[in-house]
């Protein structure tokens, strides 16, 4: 136990925390659309994560940057930083629409127990992170130095990075980007319609399918804007990198409320921040372990997340 | 015949090959099961059946301990059944009972553990089953009133928190691990031991006969009244907390019943291993087993033993194997996935479907069927 540690480095590891759990969140958001409209754990997003890191590592492979070159000018990095992204979300969208349409849609046909989902999932995910592992021999892949940190700015003994600030700032623009989207169009009403009752939403005109594709879709654009956040705050990745991670994105959204976006957000900052704080306590080999504890010390008292389910449940 | 009836009547209504066992008289049924068994035990010299057995035998693996592999997956199997085929509950961390079932015998009889007791094997055995039971009553009391998704992501947890833990103290001794375990008891005539290092036979055959004891006791409990209470709970939990069933004590009984059978799976690969360490009981392990038995067929004895022996046996099979001028092994998962996909998209209900569940099925798709 080291409280003077976590005392004394407070601000640095809330700042530190803070984007971590931003990526938590932006990962946590597919785990918690899936789950809303189909009340299954895609077990494969994690894959679609680990997809999109390795999209934008070979994009900027493309232009001859390993993890060796030296920075490029400003001008350019903010090209490869938005190429990367976009890159990285378009390749994760495109994985978790395929993931659909071959591991859940032909079950949903068959009208399969909805252990058998779990199970299909568990399958894609093992295929993606197996062929990719394949293909990279298992290697660690390193990422170009696009983004030097450097101190935004200082607070006390807290040095917020540049990094750290754009993380954090992309999170929430995609946030109220998406929470508009939900709440105020047309897709987004078909989304919380056929959350809330999918017959019903199909016998009311909502093609069922295309909104699962949707969902899908929207979930793996966070996911490789996430990858590419991650890739910049960790700085490499590997074929079984979303695994860990995914474990602790889904807590993320059980914790906030599965099935709830503005939850994911809650349980991901959480988590991010509870991470940091319990690795500066108990070493950072223990984070896990306060990550769950938190999970269940809040699922005794709010058994269904911190704000509770509701994609189409609370306000229609 | 009333819904009722129909779902607590046991033989299946049909053909089919089961439906035909099923039509057997008593004796003719438990011959057939007793050839099985046998089977299962010959199963050691199937290599030297003539054009079938080299087909059969795992080329880049030892084929006895290939065997021994599959007789604790099937272990681990047919507990996993009880939590989730049976009582429906979700449990992602199953590998934390094998855990701790492995690391009791460990710590008890292992010369590097810090209490120095060095017990010998079968003596740890009743120890580390009353130990894992406690660990699975210890993590279900305050976990079972979540549901579904929430009890997932907790039991993952937990098998996290022990797999940290294992590797981490050093009481645990982390990836150092323990070796000199010591291995079952027994002596052959000429005082060689029957369980030694080299021959993987005896351990499966070990492993066989705790099968055997472990699916007459299992198929008893789903009989009972303990087993008409898991079907309501799984079925609707609500209901049946109505119908006055005391739903969180049977969770319990589930919960405590898998532990345990995953513990004495526990037991088994530290005895035939003689080492360990914290690498051995990775998440993947849990979700691994699931699949075996959502596969083989969610609720049924019978499915859980094929699901755990396949996903055992399909890895090990197409290690050493040359498909186009490559090793299938760094294959073996990817092929492993699709297979998964496959036969979760062909046959959903598992390769070989519980009749209850899939009675249950029918007739709910009736009560819901005028839409």
């Amino acid at each position: 136990m080291h409280f003077d540690d976590l005392a004394h480095n407070w601000g640095p590891l809330t700042a530190s925390g803070l984007a971590q759990g931003a990526i938590y969140a932006l990962f946590a958001l597919g785990y918690t659309l899936v789950y809303g409209v189909l009340r299954l754990i895609n077990f494969a997003h994690s894959e679609v994560f680990m997809v999109g890191s390795y999209a934008a590592l070979i994009t900027w492979g493309f232009f001859g940057l390993d993890e060796n070159s030296a920075t490029p000018p400003a001008t350019e990095v903010i090209g490869y930083v938005v190429l990367g992204v976009l890159v990285a979300a378009a390749i994760s969208g495109i994985t978790a629409l395929v993931v659909e349409l071959v591991a859940y849609r032909p079950l949903r046909r068959h009208n399969a127990p909805p252990l058998a989902f779990l199970i299909t999932a568990i399958g894609a995910s093992l295929v993606i992170s197996e062929a990719v592992g394949v293909a990279t021999h298992r290697n660690q892949r390193g990422v170009p130095p696009l983004i030097q940190p450097a101190d935004a700015f200082t607070i006390g003994n807290t040095h917020v990075t540049n990094l750290e600030i754009l993380i954090i700032l992309l999170t929430l623009v995609m946030m109220v980007g998406l929470d508009r989207f939900i709440n105020r169009t047309r897709l987004g009403r078909g989304i919380r319609a056929v959350a809330q009752s999918p017959d019903t939403a199909a016998l009311m005109g909502v093609n069922k399918d295309r909104v699962i594709s949707l969902v899908f879709l929207i979930g793996g654009l966070m996911a490789g804007i996430a990858a590419v956040m991650y890739l910049f705050k960790i700085g490499t990745t590997r074929y079984d990198a979303g695994f860990s991670l995914g474990i602790a994105a889904f807590t993320a959204a059980v914790l906030g409320g599965i099935g709830n976006l503005r939850g994911a957000v809650v349980g991901g900052i959480i988590i991010g921040l509870f991470e940091n704080y319990g690795s500066a306590l108990f070493g950072s080999n223990y984070r896990n372990v306060v990550t769950f504890v938190v999970l269940i010390v809040i699922l005794m008292f709010r058994p269904s997340g911190i704000l509770g389910e509701a994609l189409g449940r609370a306000r229609a | 015949m009333t819904t009722v009836q129909t779902i607590l009547r046991w033989r299946g209504p049909d053909g089919g090959v089961r439906g035909w066992f099923g039509r057997q008289p008593r004796l003719v049924r438990w011959t057939l099961l007793a050839a099985i068994a046998a089977g299962a035990y010959a199963l050691p010299y199937v290599g030297e059946v003539p054009v079938i057995g080299p087909q059969i035998v795992t080329e880049g693996v030892d084929w006895r301990t290939a065997l021994f592999n599959i007789s604790y997956f099937v272990l681990l199997a047919l507990g996993l059944n009880v939590v989730v085929g049976f009582a429906g509950l979700l449990d992602l961390g199953y590998v934390g009972f094998f855990a701790v079932g492995a690391y009791t015998v460990a710590l008890l009889a292992s010369p590097n553990s810090d209490f120095k007791t060095n017990w010998p094997w079968l003596a740890t055995v009743p120890v580390a089953i009353v130990i894992t039971m406690i660990s699975g009553v210890l993590l279900g009391w305050p976990t079972l009133r979540l549901r579904g998704d929430y009890l997932a992501i907790v039991t993952l947890g937990f098998a996290e928190i022990i797999r940290i833990f294992a590797e981490n103290t050093t009481l645990l001794r982390g990836d150092r691990g323990f070796s000199g375990i010591p291995h079952p008891p027994g002596k052959h005539a000429d005082g060689t031991p029957i369980f030694g290092v080299r021959d993987a036979g005896p351990y499966y055959w070990l492993g066989v006969s705790l099968i055997i004891v472990i699916v007459l006791a299992i198929r008893n409990l789903d009989r009972s009244r303990v087993g008409r209470s898991w079907l309501a709970i799984r079925e609707d939990e609500d209901a049946a907390a109505i119908m006055g069933v005391r739903t969180f004590k049977y969770k319990l009984w589930a919960f405590a019943i898998g532990a345990c059978v995953g513990g004495l799976g526990g037991v088994m690969f530290a005895g035939q291993n003689g080492f360990m360490n914290s690498a051995s009981f990775q998440i993947q392990f849990s979700v691994l087993i699931l699949a075996g038995v959502v596969m083989g067929g969610s609720g049924n004895i019978a499915g859980a033993i094929l699901g755990g022996a396949l996903i055992s046996y399909i890895p090990d099979r197409l290690r050493g194997v040359e498909i186009a001028g490559q090793d299938a092994f760094q294959y073996r998962f990817l092929m492993f996935g699709i297979a998964i996909i496959l036969i979760m998209i062909f046959r959903p209900q598992g390769l070989i479907p519980s009749r209850r569940r899939a009675m249950e099925l029918k007739d709910r798709a009736k009560e819901v069927a005028p839409q």
